[in-house]
């Protein structure tokens, strides 16, 4: 990817630009102490968007040949030209980019454990979890991946970004006498960040594999958590899934402007929201952010070439602006945010979340604990459902602990909650500080059409809600 | 009808090879001479050449085209495998270089790995070749027709058309060439909001006339949504669930409830079926390859059989089962994937004649579609999920309102069990739609079913 040159070309067109993603990757897991074989990938290819005439087009192709580049811009400005007189928006009037820059991971170049090192220590934590009979199935994988994108616009742009993701997880079940129960260490591929070995030590990857297993025995004796109105605590690993769902995507701006309700739904927000609506308490914040070098989707600038930076979305439970990119801004006459991704060569940049975070309090852990007199702390996400106005929602969590007098409790199984976004994020009574944030993620956030899986990071503290409708599993 | 010109989508000659399936050979043949003594090797292939169009508000939003091809390539020596998944450009000089590297790199792994008790192999070979790619309009010209019979109103949705392909090839000599052309037009007609019929058109052969009654329809339905909307309060209600709402429930089932490891180790959403629970006896579900899109082999080059029985009369009688599991549970593989999904998904149909199941419902919920179903107990197969789309209240068998969204959140024991009234005559064959990373070919056949009530919560 450094060494792309592009061939000479003649195009008639109003714009092009050549998107080229370069992604490699080995996967290693060990599951019920047999190590899986090694999976290993390379995907290359490139993206040519083209405006022309008023229309819009892309093609793609795996072949990065001077022919092959030739041809690829030629596809997308045939499908520009053929859809001139049904385009939904004037391509002339879209912004044409000319960014330059780089970005490179944290500790990019920092060493990696061998393939066998790999292995050894998988084999460690999945020897650690398989400590009981009630362990039925257990895993410990971890998913390597490096990804270069460069991206060369006809108006001089040429970004080139440099990406390492690790995907360390570890998951148990354990079933006895007719009950089975599933934990994970912080949800189904929840650790995601950029970086190195050093993601692991953060998470206490070390050591989790018969911490994991010890929860669920002691889950699959717990009772049923109970089915009444309460304060919830809702732990990080799940506080990121509340706000991907109820915040996230009810603020991307192609659903705003419809073009995802045929598929992932359009929004209860409207564009005569932003900068008077109060979507939360005094106590919310939102950033899209960037910036965080860790987390999962930082990068300096996005797939259609606008420069990244940090903004507020909800500032003082005040909705600002929403998840944008730069089409989307003049379709919708709103600002944005640098937004606008694609899963890979193939598919072309939609809004997308990238890194949603929501900003700290000021409360320790134990005083969020306190504050509740009767309630329960939620942990790690295992259930997800929202509607297709993201507003409805139902979540269910692998694990909880009921409070009693600001006091931690015993353990409950099958703790689900409900309620509706519009009102559930005004009931946000207290925030964590600092120390209570965990930089978590998703790397399968679903959405388009065609339809992509785009890596999306999520840092949240601890936070507390007031009479949240909790119910348990079938009795 | 204005036309956009451009071509049509050509359809190779019978039983010639395909451009596609003659370089897949000649990849499998430059591998085969590429191996070291003991070396075995086996190959997938997966490929497509779609043409994309993304519309909304009855014009195109994002129309492109995507090529791609990928192989995934296993290196074998004893007991020990690893496997290389790579894209290809479709040149035979860069791609066989790209594949000399994987194979150099997967080479060097061998010794690192340790011997995999759970490889199987298949040990017969069979060979098989399965080409269905008719000819059809261009995509701009389907595009045409669509956006004209729908011209006034707000479409929204996505067209995908053009070949797609599968092989897989191994040492022993098997070759499996599975290839068909399709297109699958997927829309929503929106009157406000949330208020929208959805429909969609898939299939081998295109024909503007069922396009123009499919839209007709659409339109028709657009009336009733049209209607001011009633909010119904939670409570349990009397529901006819379609087969496109059927769908959704399949889908729950078919993730991990009929997968042999996931019931093994307790997993499936439906291991309680091992023991006492039962559906109710007019419900029998299967794998009908011999009647879907998926290929009859899998990626280890293990054949499917035709059928496989999985819920009969209601009780669990089978279950999908891929060559790692056959070896680690001491069980018989039927050719499932890794994944143990089902990919040609069918339940029988029942006896209430589809234009009578208003009538049967009589009082209740009519709902169109439903969306975003995760379990809310997996071990007590307990669903929640959301309605969506034209979901009607009905009274005395007439749509009376559209309904505001609901939530339901009930057991498959119940709905398709105590609560299951009937299930209609009539079928219907359900291509995927799914685009996520390649198009998927996969399909599912389902009757509508009569429940006498389901449990709304929100």
């Amino acid at each position: 990817m450094q060494d792309i040159r592009l061939p000479a070309f003649d195009i008639d067109a109003d714009f092009w630009s050549l998107r080229f993603v370069c992604e490699t990757g080995e996967s290693f897991c060990v599951r019920k102490n047999v190590a899986q074989p090694l999976a290993a990938f390379t995907d290359r290819g490139v993206m040519a968007t083209v405006y022309a005439d008023g229309g819009y087009g892309y093609a793609a192709t795996a072949d990065t040949s001077d022919d092959g580049l030739r041809a690829v811009l030629g596809r997308a400005a045939h499908w520009a030209r053929a859809s001139a007189h049904y385009a939904l928006d004037d391509s002339g009037a879209l912004p044409r980019p000319a960014p330059r820059g780089e970005y490179e991971s944290p500790f990019l170049r920092s060493k990696l454990p061998s393939r066998r090192e790999w292995y050894e220590l998988l084999q460690a934590e999945s020897q650690a979890a398989g400590c009981d009979p009630r362990i039925v199935d257990w895993e410990a994988l971890v998913d390597v991946r490096h990804a270069t994108h460069r991206l060369f616009t006809s108006e001089g742009g040429d970004v080139v970004q440099r990406f390492r993701f690790l995907f360390p997880s570890i998951g148990v079940t354990a079933h006895d006498d007719g009950v089975t129960q599933q934990r994970s260490l912080n949800g189904y591929r929840g650790i995601c960040q950029q970086g190195g070995i050093e993601i692991l030590a953060r998470f206490g990857f070390d050591g989790a594999g018969r911490r994991i297993a010890e929860e669920a025995l002691e889950l699959i004796a717990a009772p049923n958590c109970p089915s009444e109105r309460m304060d919830v605590l809702l732990a990080p690993d799940q506080m990121v899934l509340q706000i991907h769902e109820s915040i996230g995507h009810p603020l991307e701006l192609d659903r705003i402007l419809g073009d995802e309700r045929n598929f992932a739904g359009t929004s209860f927000v409207t564009k005569e929201m932003f900068g008077t609506y109060r979507y939360g308490s005094e106590l919310l914040n939102i950033t899209f952010d960037p910036t965080r070098p860790e987390e999962l989707a930082s990068y300096a600038f996005d797939d259609e070439g606008t420069r990244a930076e940090k903004t507020w979305l909800i500032r003082e439970g005040v909705l600002q602006r929403p998840l944008g990119g730069a089409i989307s801004q003049v379709r919708a006459g709103l600002p944005g945010v640098a937004n606008s991704r694609a899963d890979g060569w193939n598919r072309p940049p939609i809004d997308r979340m990238a890194n949603l975070n929501l900003e700290p309090g000021d409360a320790t852990f134990d005083e969020l604990v306190a504050s509740i007199e009767d309630g329960v702390m939620l942990e790690t996400n295992s259930s997800w459902s929202i509607d297709d106005s993201r507003n409805k929602f139902q979540f269910g969590c692998e694990r909880a602990r009921m409070i009693e007098n600001g006091k931690l409790r015993g353990v409950v199984k099958n703790p689900n909650y409900r309620g509706i976004s519009a009102e559930f994020w005004r009931s946000l009574a207290r925030v964590g500080n600092a120390d209570t944030i965990r930089v978590l993620g998703t790397p399968y956030c679903g959405k388009g059409e065609p339809s992509q899986t785009i890596r999306v990071g999520h840092a949240s503290p601890a936070c507390v809600f007031r009479n949240v409708d909790v119910f348990g599993g079938e009795a | 009808m204005r036309t956009l010109g451009g071509h049509s989508l050509a359809a190779p000659a019978p039983g010639a090879a395909s451009t596609q399936e003659s370089y897949f050979n000649e990849l499998a043949s430059f591998v085969e001479r590429a191996l070291a003594a003991g070396e075995s090797y086996t190959m997938g292939f997966e490929g497509e050449a779609t043409d994309f169009v993304r519309m909304n508000r009855g014009k195109v939003r994002q129309p492109g085209h995507v090529e791609q091809q990928y192989l995934d390539l296993r290196l074998i020596r004893g007991a020990r495998h690893a496997s290389h998944t790579l894209s290809l450009t479709g040149d035979h000089a860069t791609d066989t270089h790209a594949i000399e590297a994987a194979l150099s790199g997967l080479r060097d792994a061998l010794p690192e790995l340790s011997d995999d008790p759970h490889l199987l192999l298949p040990d017969v070979v069979r060979s098989s070749r399965d080409v269905r790619s008719d000819a059809m309009p261009s995509a701009e010209a389907m595009i045409d027709a669509l956006l004209s019979l729908a011209s006034g109103h707000d479409l929204v949705g996505m067209l995908a058309v053009g070949p797609v392909h599968r092989g897989f090839a191994d040492s022993r000599g098997q070759r499996n060439w599975h290839e068909t052309t399709t297109f699958n037009l997927q829309w929503s007609i929106y009157h406000r909001a949330d208020k929208a019929v959805r429909s969609s058109y898939a299939g081998f052969a295109w024909s503007e006339r069922e396009l123009a009654t499919r839209i007709e329809h659409a339109i028709s339905q657009l009336a009733l949504v049209s209607r001011p909307a009633k909010a119904l309060p939670p409570g349990k209600y009397r529901a006819y669930l379609p087969p496109a709402a059927m769908q959704e429930i399949a889908d729950m089932l078919s993730w991990d409830g009929f997968s042999g490891r996931a019931l093994a180790t307790r997993q499936s959403p439906l291991a309680k079926m091992r023991e006492d629970a039962r559906l109710a006896p007019g419900v029998s579900i299967s794998e009908d390859i011999a009647d879907g899109v998926a290929p009859a082999f899998q990626s280890d080059g293990f054949t499917r059989p035709g059928k496989i029985p999985l819920i009969v009369n209601g009780a669990l009688a089978g279950s999908l089962v891929s060559p790692r599991t056959a070896r680690e549970f001491d069980l018989a593989t039927n050719g499932a994937n890794g994944s143990e999904s089902p990919v040609a998904l069918s339940m029988g149909a029942g006896e209430l004649p589809s234009g009578d199941a208003l009538a049967a419902l009589d009082t209740g919920l009519a709902i169109g579609n439903l969306w975003y179903l995760n379990f809310s107990d997996r071990p007590a197969c307990r669903m929640t999920g959301m309605t969506r789309f034209a979901t009607f209240h009905v009274e005395n068998g007439q749509i009376v309102a559209p309904v505001n969204v609901l939530r339901f959140d009930d057991t498959i024991y119940r709905m398709l069990g105590d609560n299951l009234e009937a299930l209609t005559r009539e079928r219907e064959l359900l291509l995927e739609a799914n685009t996520y990373g390649a198009r998927v070919l996969s399909s599912s056949t389902l009757p509508g079913a009569l429940l006498s009530e389901l449990n709304f919560t929100l």
